[in-house]
């Protein structure tokens, strides 16, 4: 008789079954909403950014894990990710070879540089966002209105502006955000609107209903941290909430806070990503109340409108100094008793 | 905590919720497991300096008979489980790894196999101390994995009194259903063993937790029960691991163990349910540990249940009589799933500690060969850890060899390897694995 074959291992012996693609492919799942509302709203000009920031990433991983020498991680989807999330943050009429340059450093200085996913303490999309916001900063913050009834026919004309060129004006449908109009016009856009996604601004910052929906199907298969939303939401809230209770004239109520701009956005995907926000319980609510707190100061008291991003880019460079005084406490370490 | 408890039942903070998988054998009443021919004993079946022989080669024992002896206070003896000749006295693989010298018998053939080696006590006269004795003397060992001798569990120094004896009815690891068979089946045994060891550590009280989720043992428990016994059964809730030592304490009474010390410290004493049936079993017949029952399951188990296994049964023998694939290559557990070690080979016997055997047959695995990715920083890790350490701050310093960190600023030595930190790793990083040979690291450097 031979002998059976006997498999040595550690215990435990059993897995929970989730694995980190299938976590990614619901987010990506979930961004999907998203990414149609924008395609919807924002024609072929934004169904071609999306393709060209994602195509960018995933190549540009691929090309970093082959020049190490390491096996690809493409399959794990988080480069899709990033991708997506990219365009979601720009202009329509953000330029394409802006969009594919911008994708390429968010994956490269974002992510490959610090040894890929989860190592990188911010996050990659963020980055692509900022080093669009520094280096074309015309087109970063040019807006085009929403519906317009080509949209499904046409490129917007600086979509496909050559590379190195300045797009041609585009004036004729230039238009002012939430935000923008608030900042600089005092004029309030109607709750609802924004609700709905109704409103000009970057991709996927419109609709904070759809947003909201796809936040909440991550959260209930257990993929999303729910507190981290909680907290940017709430501390945004409480922060906008005071300044509006001390001069309501001057400051827009907290609802608009809350709905406007990359708001919903930055607190659902881009502050909850994974590798770049804190793993102790503490930590995630502290880190996610400052980014609320940061980015309405920042909107309220900066020269830009918007505040999302460099609120959260600010939170990623807090992790490792929340970390360090959220650790858990540990079982038996404190309250000794009778010894 | 304090709400949240009342509204959500007893327990821990954090942890998981592994499936039971319990339904094959919950069932099924406990069955007897016919003798081996051949039986090995290990002389170091329990946690301390091992047992010294007390027969020689040819000798003819019969079953029940003390075998070998203990050595001193914290030894235990062993008993033998067959009436039979001794083959020999021999170096034998163990189920630890390492070989082992173990008393190899042979059963006579045609034997009744009755227990002829009894001595019954009047134990309403003896003492804590005597108590104590007849414990160590009937070579009972905790029954969990870690075969702690019992008798050095309740011999607590004096300045720490006891108030609370608690007894551990939880089974919260899957697959196994012996506790829950033994409290439906032998719950007279049960509480008669509680008695006596609450005399043996003088506890006002004795607190039985029980998880939710096997109403019917604890009925079957609050049965034998008498008014005048300070015995109470309390429903706790259903995690993972809700039957370790500390978790349980922390959700029975709300107090810690203290980092390094012991639960007496805090006054209290832990056991096992089956340890308590055993001392209820054995003490008034004057018997010693000659057999204990055991969880046979798992998808490549043909008749799985509970059975009543003769100590030394050599594996082999034991899934034979059960039925399992012998050809595909499997993983043979002993324990349950979450802290069971595997087994390098069949010739092993069973041991006075092990509590179950799982057979998982290939593509049956409960964690199919998974690939390991980089941390992705969930956090997961740190939400289920039951003792508050952080798994994944944990593992980057493994990696970076940082084992001394690991263990003065990291509380690694807290680490009870629950496992469920690994469990719930969607990067399919071996964490508990990093923390054994840090552990391991770490003593031999100490050493
Ligand atoms: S194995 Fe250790 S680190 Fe992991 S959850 Fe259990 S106690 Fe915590
Ligand atoms: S569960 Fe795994 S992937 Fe998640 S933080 Fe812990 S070690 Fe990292």
């Amino acid at each position: 008789m031979t002998p059976p074959r006997i498999e040595l291992k550690s215990s435990p012996h059993m897995k929970q079954a989730s694995s980190v693609e299938q976590i990614m492919r619901n987010v990506v799942l979930a961004l999907l909403p998203v990414c149609g509302f924008a395609v919807y709203h924002f024609g072929i000009s934004a169904l071609a950014l999306m393709a060209t920031t994602t195509l960018v990433c995933v190549l540009t991983e691929q090309l970093f894990t082959r020049l190490s020498g390491k096996p690809s991680t493409i399959s794990d989807y988080s480069a899709v990710i990033t991708g997506l999330l990219l365009a979601l943050t720009l202009p329509p009429a953000f330029p394409l070879w802006m969009a594919a340059l911008s994708g390429f450093f968010a994956i490269s200085l974002g992510k490959m540089l610090f040894g890929g996913l989860g190592f990188n303490p911010f996050n990659p999309a963020l980055i692509g966002r900022a080093f669009a916001t520094a280096a074309f900063p015309e087109a970063s913050s040019t807006w085009t209105q929403a519906g317009l009834p080509e949209r499904f026919s046409e490129f917007l004309p600086s979509t496909l502006a050559l590379p190195f060129t300045t797009p041609a004006s585009v004036d004729a449908y230039t238009t002012a955000t939430p935000l923008g109009d608030w900042k600089f016009g005092d004029v309030h856009a109607p709750a609802w609107d924004l609700f709905t996604g109704m409103t000009p601004g970057s991709l996927g910052e419109t609709s904070a209903l759809i947003i909201l929906l796809a936040g909440l199907y991550l959260i209930a298969r257990r993929m999303l941290d729910w507190r981290i939303p909680a907290a940017v939401l709430g501390g945004a809230f409480v922060t906008a909430a005071l300044f509006y209770a001390v001069d309501p004239d001057h400051f827009p109520t907290p609802w608009f806070v809350l709905l406007s701009g990359g708001m919903m956005l930055g607190a659902v995907f881009m502050a909850s990503d994974m590798s770049s926000s804190p793993v102790t319980p503490a930590g995630v609510w502290i880190y996610g109340l400052l980014i609320g707190f940061l980015a309405v100061i920042i909107r309220f008291f900066g020269g830009l409108p918007e505040g999302v991003m460099y609120a959260i880019l600010l939170g990623n460079a807090m992790v490792p100094l929340i970390e360090r005084y959220t650790q858990p406490r540990t079982y038996g370490k404190r309250g000794r008793r009778g010894v | 905590m304090g709400l949240l408890s009342y509204l959500t039942g007893l327990t821990f903070p954090r942890g998981v919720h592994p499936p039971g998988l319990k339904d094959d054998t919950r069932e099924l009443p406990i069955r007897r497991m016919a003798f081996a021919p051949r039986m090995v004993l290990p002389l170091d079946q329990h946690f301390g300096p091992a047992a010294r022989a007390l027969v020689a080669k040819n000798q003819e024992v019969v079953r029940g008979e003390p075998i070998a002896e203990a050595v001193d206070d914290d030894s235990v003896p062993i008993h033998s489980p067959v009436t039979g000749t001794v083959e020999g006295i021999e170096l034998m693989p163990t189920a630890r790894g390492p070989k082992a010298e173990a008393i190899i018998l042979r059963a006579a053939p045609g034997d009744s196999q009755h227990v002829r080696w009894v001595k019954p006590q009047d134990l309403a006269k003896c003492s804590a101390r005597e108590l104590i004795e007849a414990i160590q003397q009937a070579g009972i060992v905790g029954q969990g994995g870690a075969a702690f001798p019992t008798h050095r569990k309740l011999r607590v120094p004096d300045k720490y009194p006891v108030d609370t004896l608690v007894i551990n009815g939880c089974e919260c690891e899957p697959y196994l259903t012996a506790d829950h068979r033994i409290m439906l089946e032998y719950g007279q045994d049960v509480i008669a063993g509680i008695r006596l060891a609450m005399r043996a550590v003088r506890a006002e009280q004795a607190i039985i937790g029980v998880e939710d989720d096997k109403p019917e043992a604890i009925a079957a428990l609050r049965e034998h029960i008498k008014a005048d016994d300070a015995i109470s059964v309390v429903e706790v809730r259903s995690k993972y691991p809700q039957g370790s030592e500390k978790m349980l304490i922390k959700a029975l009474l709300d107090r810690e163990v203290p980092s390094g010390c012991f639960p007496y410290q805090i006054g209290v004493v832990v056991n096992n349910i089956g340890t308590m049936a055993q001392i209820g079993q054995l003490l008034p017949r004057g018997q010693g540990l000659i057999e204990r029952v055991i969880t046979v399951a798992g998808p490549g188990v043909e008749k799985p249940g509970n059975y009543i296994v003769p100590i030394g049964t050599p594996l082999r023998y034991l899934l034979e009589s059960v039925g399992y694939p012998k050809d595909d290559p499997s993983r043979i557990i002993l324990g349950g799933p979450m802290m069971g070690s595997t087994v390098a080979a069949l010739d092993v016997p069973v041991t006075k500690s092990i509590s179950g055997v799982i057979v998982l047959p290939e593509g049956s695995e409960l964690d199919p060969a998974p690939r390991i990715q980089p941390c992705i920083r969930c956090g997961d890790c740190v939400d289920v850890c039951p003792v508050g350490l952080n798994p994944a701050d944990l593992a980057r310093l493994a990696a970076a060899r940082q084992y001394e960190v690991m263990e003065e600023e990291y509380n690694l030595n807290d680490c009870f390897e629950c496992g469920c930190c690994s469990f719930v790793c969607p990067s399919n990083i071996p964490l508990v694995q990093y923390f054994r040979i840090a552990k391991s690291l770490n003593r031999e450097r100490m050493s």
